[in-house]
């Protein structure tokens, strides 16, 4: 681990930075920003291990015992186990939902944070703006989550519950918070006989910074190149497939064809396996390439020694890449791949806990003297 | 501020609204009867299995594929317009690291913009069209955003090996 020890100049490379003062807007968006993706990769990576194989088995097994009920001629059954279905799909949905907005309301708060200087609006209303962000950037995924468990209980609404109307007033307090940003940002491009904007945030060129832009958008180009590749070769293939399994399953259930059907249940979950692996890769590389590129911007508020915050480096863009090309080789070594994506994803997150670390240390540094030595 | 930075900045902040704004009225609207027609079409096609009566199977599952086809590029489209606009926006932020001229960042922000823009608006009129029109304009946009960012690529490599 990083050895801490007292900061020098060379360590940052900044003087004090007023933009990053005590509760200013920049504070609360990088750590607050840095938490939401930390506690997503983590809900994340505890979802994969524990919930979302055992919740396919139950899909696939709701669905096997759906079609066997249809084979059987049982119209109560059939719909009793698709009801089963929706409701492991919605336990899954649900989850998914909420470790991919958490992870990327955190991505939205460090934009926000690197673009404070731009906007044109007073500290205390950017420091407003920063509170309504996270707050609804808390409220929901904390909302979607709870939208399995909670259903429709006291709702005043037919389809839609309590957990999901106070989801939907968090996207509308980051929305609003988004769009206020927005206007401040206008109003800065709009003064033109106003203070050039000079932020030594952006100037820096530290080779920890070079590395994470480099390899971020480099892993983003492979993430895009995947997807364009995905869409065109499997994409169409995929939603044919998923179709004619289904209809075959469906029609050798009329037909009385256990064997048929069983061929097709197998065929169908392969299909999902197939799916999947291939929207977490692409996913994964852009997202993990977008967190590199942001997290370059954030380098000199790093305060650990410059070969520390090297390998910190190394070690998110080793993980960047292992998991989605590992995810990807699932369908071929199974478990062992999968292993390694876990791997990965684990290494990016104990990198952007220590880069989190050094971002705190700055802020006690600051916070404690406000002169760094 | 250089113009092309101006491109990715107002553009990627406008698209993450637009996208978001899109998200909510999507989530509020549409996705619970989206999932509610994937959901009954599925079950009703096989209840008619069940009852022997292939006719209605077959007519049950195809209104499953359409709902399906149409649900999951809806959901697609919002991912996508946010994806492309934080990447519009970090490489706006960082944009004076590309080594070119002016004149070609500008073209290369449009590029980026318009390819943001397009590639999800094709994916969205697939559900209104299955002609070929909204495929090509999401092949284009697709194209349009690969390409200038491998160029975007080329010109931080291009600063770095200047630096150098």
């Amino acid at each position: 681990m990083a050895v801490f020890r007292p900061l020098s100049r060379s360590d940052t490379s900044l003087p004090v930075d007023e933009a990053f003062a005590p509760l200013s807007a920049r504070r609360l968006l990088l750590l607050g920003g840095i938490g939401l993706i930390l506690a997503g990769m983590l809900f994340g990576d505890i979802f994969a291990v524990f919930v979302l194989h055992q919740n396919a088995a139950h899909v696939g097994a709701s669905l096997a015992d759906a079609a066997h009920a249809a084979l059987a001629g049982n119209t109560s059954a059939v719909i009793a186990n698709f009801q089963n279905v929706g409701g492991f799909l919605e336990n899954r949905g649900t989850k998914v939902d909420t470790h991919v907005h958490m992870i990327d309301f955190g991505y939205l708060a460090l934009m926000l944070a690197i673009l404070q200087p731009w906007i044109a609006l007073s500290d205390a209303a950017k420091r407003l703006l920063a509170w309504v962000f996270l707050a609804g950037a808390g409220v929901l995924p904390v909302g979607v989550f709870l939208i399995h468990y909670v259903g429709l209980a006291y709702s005043p609404l037919q389809a839609i519950g309590w957990a999901s109307i106070f989801a939907d007033l968090g996207g509308l307090l980051v929305l609003l918070a988004t769009l206020a940003y927005f206007g401040g940002l206008w109003r800065n491009f709009r003064i033109v006989a106003g203070p050039r904007v000079k932020d030594r945030l952006l100037s820096d060129r530290s080779i920890p910074g070079r590395m994470l832009l480099g390899g971020g958008v480099l892993l983003v180009l492979l993430g895009f190149l995947h997807g364009s590749y995905y869409a065109a070769v499997d994409l169409y293939n995929h939603e044919a497939r998923d179709y004619g399994i289904l209809s075959q399953m469906s029609s050798s259930a009329a037909q009385r064809d256990t064997a048929a059907v069983d061929k097709a249940l197998a065929d169908y979950g392969q299909l999902q396996g197939e799916k999947a692996v291939n929207i977490a890769a692409h996913a994964h590389a852009i997202e993990f390439g977008l967190l590199a590129i942001m997290m370059a911007f954030f380098q000199p508020y790093v305060s650990l020694r410059e070969t520390w915050k090297r390998r910190w480096a190394a070690v998110l863009l080793a993980g960047s890449l292992l998991l989605p090309v590992c995810v990807l080789l699932e369908l071929n070594y199974g478990l062992t791949a999968g292993g390694l994506a876990d791997l990965g994803g684990l290494l990016v997150i104990i990198a952007l806990l220590a880069m989190w670390a050094g971002i705190l240390r700055y802020t006690g540094s600051l916070d404690a003297g406000g002169e760094i030595q | 501020m250089s113009a092309a930075r101006r491109v990715l900045l107002i553009g990627g902040i406008a698209l993450a609204l637009w996208g978001m704004g899109y998200g909510l009225w999507y989530a509020v609207f549409a996705e619970h009867q989206a999932l509610d027609g994937i959901g009954s079409s599925l079950a009703t096609g096989f209840s008619a299995a069940a009852e022997r009566n292939p006719t209605s199977a077959e007519a049950s599952l195809a209104r499953y594929r359409e709902a399906k086809y149409v649900y999951d590029r809806q959901v697609d489209v919002h991912g996508h317009w946010i994806g492309l606009a934080m990447l519009l926006i970090v490489l706006g932020i960082g944009f004076d690291r590309v080594a070119f001229s002016d004149r070609l960042k500008l073209l290369l922000a449009l590029g980026l913009f318009l390819g943001a823009v397009l590639f999800p608006l094709g994916v969205l009129l697939q559900t209104m069209s299955h002609g070929s029109v909204p495929r090509a304009i999401a092949i284009a946009g697709s194209a349009l955003v690969i390409a200038s960012l491998a160029v975007v690529a080329i010109g931080f490599s291009r600063a770095l090996a200047l630096a150098n």
